[in-house]
């Protein structure tokens, strides 16, 4: 049967809903995102963006609605399949979620030796070639916990990248990165998405890095339990008139919240 | 199958390959093929063949007729670039697709300067350091014990800075919820050395004497050993790992820079939690180690329940009663402050959480049955 697909399009959510006991955290959540773009999950704290991440990678079984990975129904398949799927894709997990008793190297290595063939001196130029990649400049040798939290997101990113994957999704990537460490993510992400034909689905609250790179995004919006915003990023900021949102894309506090903090003070 | 999802070279991926052409002491190199890294590996002799040749100055690199790609190409021009250096050629990447280029222009120019190799030390540096290692750890038990004393007190008078929840909680789980498995394990213990006894002491008809038998190792020996046993693994291990993982999570380190008491909050309700309560699990487990040798006489070796019970009353006095009572008191002390002190001395990953649990149970045991063994030789030399 030929699957629900918008033309091209590499995920598409239809009717989502997902928590973590019976009470969704987010409803009715429907959005495609196209092959080769770049796309953007945004909203407040806690409003369920790592959450929807985990359901879309497999970790989280949605409440309802269905998810379409290249065409397959990703909940649907069976396991072995839906672990083929993962297999393309790469994870940035919020925490970075190192393996704490290996060394960056091995981290980054451990993918390349469980799914591929190739020789280990082989698997050591791939490895140092991702984590020059993501810009670190850390011996391989040395172990996660010794790392800064900036260096430990670096080598959850390279980890991610390790198979080349065809769609990555990337919890905060630029969180704890200096500004110009954030600005090279930036080329980094375009760079994967133009030249391996990646598809990256991230989550970030890094306002200029959305604008300059992102091509479409959904809004999360925590009062509500669902979505309030579909697009990119800056046409939201330069369009969209939800309150909620235009305050999150111009970093401003929301006119309502503001007037009761001025009726508190008074 | 889609291609993309299967990780084995597949009919419609072509093998990597390049041509050299020379042209005086510039040479092209002309790519073709699918460089896809997780599919096909670039063969390790290409680098050697492509930077060497008489006269050769600068190697230019061309990819107009280039398939799929990935890091494969990428780690091959990054090879090509160190190898160039070596070679003292030039490397003239223009011919690359743009957003290879791109991604080639984030990788570091010049190669990160090698780690510096560990220096090799002498025995004498490694054993001097092992020694003021074990040194400073004895210094840190002993602080900590000290601090215990000093504290203790407080926290009984509820001067202490530890919240009475944490106390609550660790006596609960020292205590209520260990209880089953002590009366268990002590019951079987009883019954165990009631059979073995018996068969012993019958020889000489002396069957009667197994109470005295389990009365006194019971009292004396066994319900304190035992239960200390159990409780090291049971909680001595727990108190290593949890204390493992908050330092691990940098809890710890907030505590310390709010100016939190460690001992007090961490540490104390902990040890005050079993030495307060291993004297009651230590009765406990006494009272079901005879019961299960009085099971076994009875049930198995014909004795009477009366016999029983007036031989174990004469065989077993208060005096035995408190040597347990004491030793077990002592047990609980030493299991706690070994779980804390190795879980505040672990390493921050999660295998150091595993092996500092380990640790703290193993040292706990060995420390149980050494004490033990030193209030074995005290009782004896005062004829106790
Ligand atoms: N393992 C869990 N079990 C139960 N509830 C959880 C769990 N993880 C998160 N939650 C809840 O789900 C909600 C969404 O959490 P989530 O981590 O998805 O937020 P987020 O949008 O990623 O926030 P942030 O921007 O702070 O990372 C929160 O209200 C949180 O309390
Ligand atoms: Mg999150």
């Amino acid at each position: 049967m030929p699957p629900p697909l918008e033309d091209g399009a590499k995920i598409a959510v239809e009717g989502l809903a997902f928590g973590y006991g019976s009470e969704p955290i987010q409803n009715n959540l429907s959005f495609t995102v196209a092959t080769g773009s770049i796309f953007a999950i945004m909203g407040g704290s806690g409003c369920g963006k790592s959450t929807l991440l985990k359901v879309l990678i497999g970790l989280l079984r949605p409440l309802a609605g269905t998810v379409h990975v290249r065409g397959e129904d990703y909940w649907s398949v069976s396991a072995d399949r839906r672990e083929q799927i993962g297999r393309r894709c790469g994870v940035l997990f919020q925490s970075g979620a190192l393996w704490s008793s290996m060394s960056i190297a091995d981290n980054v290595a451990l993918p390349l030796r469980m799914f591929t063939a190739l020789t280990e001196p082989e698997i050591d130029r791939l490895v140092q070639l991702k984590l020059d990649l993501v810009g670190l400049t850390a011996p391989g040798d040395m172990m996660p916990s010794d790392l800064s939290g900036g260096m430990r997101k670096r080598v959850g990113l390279a980890r991610a990248m390790a198979l080349d994957p065809d769609i990555l999704f990337l919890d905060e990537p630029s969180a704890g990165l200096d500004p110009i460490g954030a600005r090279r993510l930036d080329d980094l992400i375009l760079a994967l998405r133009d030249g391996f034909g990646s598809t990256v689905v991230m989550v970030s609250h890094e306002l200029p890095s959305l604008f300059a790179i992102c091509d479409g995004g959904i809004f999360l919006d925590a009062d509500t339990h669902t979505a309030i915003a579909i697009g990119a990023p800056r046409d939201l900021r330069d369009r969209c008139d939800d309150p909620t949102v235009h305050a999150f894309m111009n970093r401003e506090i929301p006119k309502s919240d503001s007037a009761v903090d001025d009726g508190g003070q008074k | 199958m889609d291609p993309s999802t299967a990780d084995v070279p597949s009919p419609t991926t072509v093998e990597p390959a390049w041509e050299c052409r020379d042209d005086g002491p510039s040479r092209l190199v002309v790519l073709s093929g699918d460089w896809i890294a997780r599919l096909h590996a670039v063969p390790s002799d290409a680098f050697e063949t492509i930077l060497n040749g008489p006269g050769l100055s600068s190697v230019a690199l061309q990819a107009d007729k280039i398939g799929a790609w990935d890091s494969g190409l990428l780690t091959f021009v990054a090879g090509l670039r160190r190898g160039a250096d070596q070679h003292g050629l030039t490397l003239d990447e223009s011919g690359l697709p743009p957003s290879a280029r791109r991604l080639l222009a984030l990788l570091p120019r010049d190669a990160l300067p090698a780690a510096p190799a560990r220096p090799s030390r002498s025995i004498r540096a490694v054993l001097g350091t092992q020694a003021l290692t074990v040194w400073a750890e004895g210094g840190a038990v002993a602080t900590m014990l000290g601090e215990t004393i000093l504290r203790g007190g407080a926290a009984l008078r509820g001067q202490a800075r530890m919240r009475r929840t944490d106390l609550l909680v660790a006596l609960q789980d020292a205590g209520a919820s260990a209880l089953s498995i002590v009366i268990v394990v002590n019951l079987l213990m009883g019954g165990i050395l009631a059979f073995v006894g018996a068969v012993q002491l019958r020889r000489f008809g002396a069957d009667i004497y197994v109470a005295d038998l389990v009365g006194i190792a019971v009292v004396r020996e066994i319900a304190a050993l035992i239960t200390a046993v159990v409780m090291s693994g049971r909680t001595g291990g727990a108190y290593a790992a949890q204390i493992a993982t908050m330092l691990g999570n940098e809890e710890i380190d907030a505590l310390r820079t709010i100016g939190v008491p460690l001992h007090d909050y961490l540490i104390l309700p902990r040890i005050l939690a079993l030495t307060l309560m291993m004297p009651l699990l230590y009765l406990y487990g006494s009272v079901a180690g005879i019961f299960g040798g009085f099971l076994v006489a009875v049930a198995m070796l014909n004795l009477t329940p009366a016999t029983f019970l007036a031989h174990l009353q004469t065989s077993v006095t208060g005096s035995q009663v408190l040597f347990g009572l004491s030793k077990s008191i002592a047990f609980g002390g030493v299991i706690a402050i070994i779980g804390c002190r190795i879980g505040l001395s672990a390493g921050r990953s999660a295998s150091d959480v595993g092996r500092a649990a380990t640790r703290a149970v193993v040292a706990g045991i060995v420390a149980i049955i050494a004490l033990d063994a030193v209030c074995a030789v005290c009782a004896n030399a005062l004829r106790f």
